[in-house]
């Protein structure tokens, strides 16, 4: 799964009946500090996530297996948000922070 | 299966029900000798105990949600080895 | 499928149940003339191919289920053939670089 910074909401009003009811979130990879760096994806939210939080992206058809996203036309699921990460035995990202440690 | 190294541990909270009491790993690409590949960092499920700074080796993409008590889950990413060692011989010696 | 040369050994004491007493190919994928080289990757070895030999390998999980005769698990990249030789084409980069011997004499 990527690490991503979720950076807006994506609104269509026309759009395959399949997606009807999702969230999509516009989320961009970030980069080893946690900045966004990467590709940029529009991904269905599966867990409650907003703008600014750093998230967990699955790719691929296992973005179909949540279920939310069960049966749907998705290829990028949110399905994770991240509070903590540590690395070597120290904090390097902490969501209460809302920036990398 | 490819090549990474742990770098880190990843605490999701709020996370789809299907991966509750999951351990989830940060990770970097290496190549088989175990230097960094360059690359984002990513996050892959542990099915078998790995600790940070173990080179390990990932199946990606569906596959790597089937092997979760329930297999409907969007793991794309999950850690089934240790790697102990790696003999290569890099294509151009191969005769 | 695609082509590979075997270029290694990879040994895990740990590892998915899935993968218990099999033995681990590193694998090179041919290169497709005037793309980037890809990187080597793990494939299970169901064929008892060895360093050297030019294989054939799969990286779907159905297909590694079938050839491993288990039920679908975390496994997708297989090697699934020694190849003898190929037809048609002209010899891929790796060959015209000099080490092929799977050519049709």
């Amino acid at each position: 799964m990527i690490l991503a910074k979720v950076l807006g909401t994506v609104v269509s009003t026309r759009k395959d009946p399949g997606l009807t009811g999702l969230k999509l979130l516009l989320a961009r990879e970030v980069d080893a500090a946690y900045k966004p760096a990467g590709n940029q994806v529009v991904a269905v939210d599966a867990v409650g996530a907003g703008e600014g939080e750093l998230v967990l992206i699955a790719a691929g058809s296992s973005a179909r297996l949540t279920e939310v996203t069960k049966d749907r036309p998705v290829d990028h699921v949110i399905c994770g948000i991240v509070d903590l990460v540590e690395t070597e035995g120290r904090e390097t990202y902490a969501k209460r922070a809302g920036l990398p440690a | 299966m490819l090549f990474a190294r742990v770098v880190g541990t990843v605490v999701c909270t709020e996370k789809v029900p299907s991966w509750r009491g999951q351990r989830l790993l940060l990770l970097e690409t290496t190549d088989p000798a175990g230097n960094a590949a360059g690359g984002r960092p990513f996050a892959a499920i542990d099915l078998v105990s790995a600790a940070p700074g173990q080179r390990v080796f990932v199946v990606r993409g569906r596959e790597a949600a089937v092997a979760l008590a329930n297999p409907e889950n969007p793991a794309d990413a999950a850690i089934v080895g240790i790697v102990d060692h790696v003999t290569e011989r890099p294509p151009g010696a191969v005769d | 499928m695609f082509l590979a040369r075997v270029t290694g050994e990879v040994v895990a004491t740990i590892k998915h149940p899935h993968l218990a007493a099999r033995k681990l190919l590193l694998v090179s994928p041919e290169p497709t003339p005037g793309r980037p080289a890809l990187p080597p990757v793990i494939a299970v070895d169901t064929v008892d191919a060895g360093v050297g030999d030019r294989v054939l390998v799969a990286d779907e999980g159905n297909a590694a289920a079938q050839v491993l005769g288990q039920p679908r698990g975390p496994v997708r990249t297989v090697v699934v053939g020694v190849v003898d030789h190929v037809d048609g084409p002209p010899a891929s980069g790796a060959d015209r670089a000099g080490r092929g011997g799977d050519e049709r004499p």
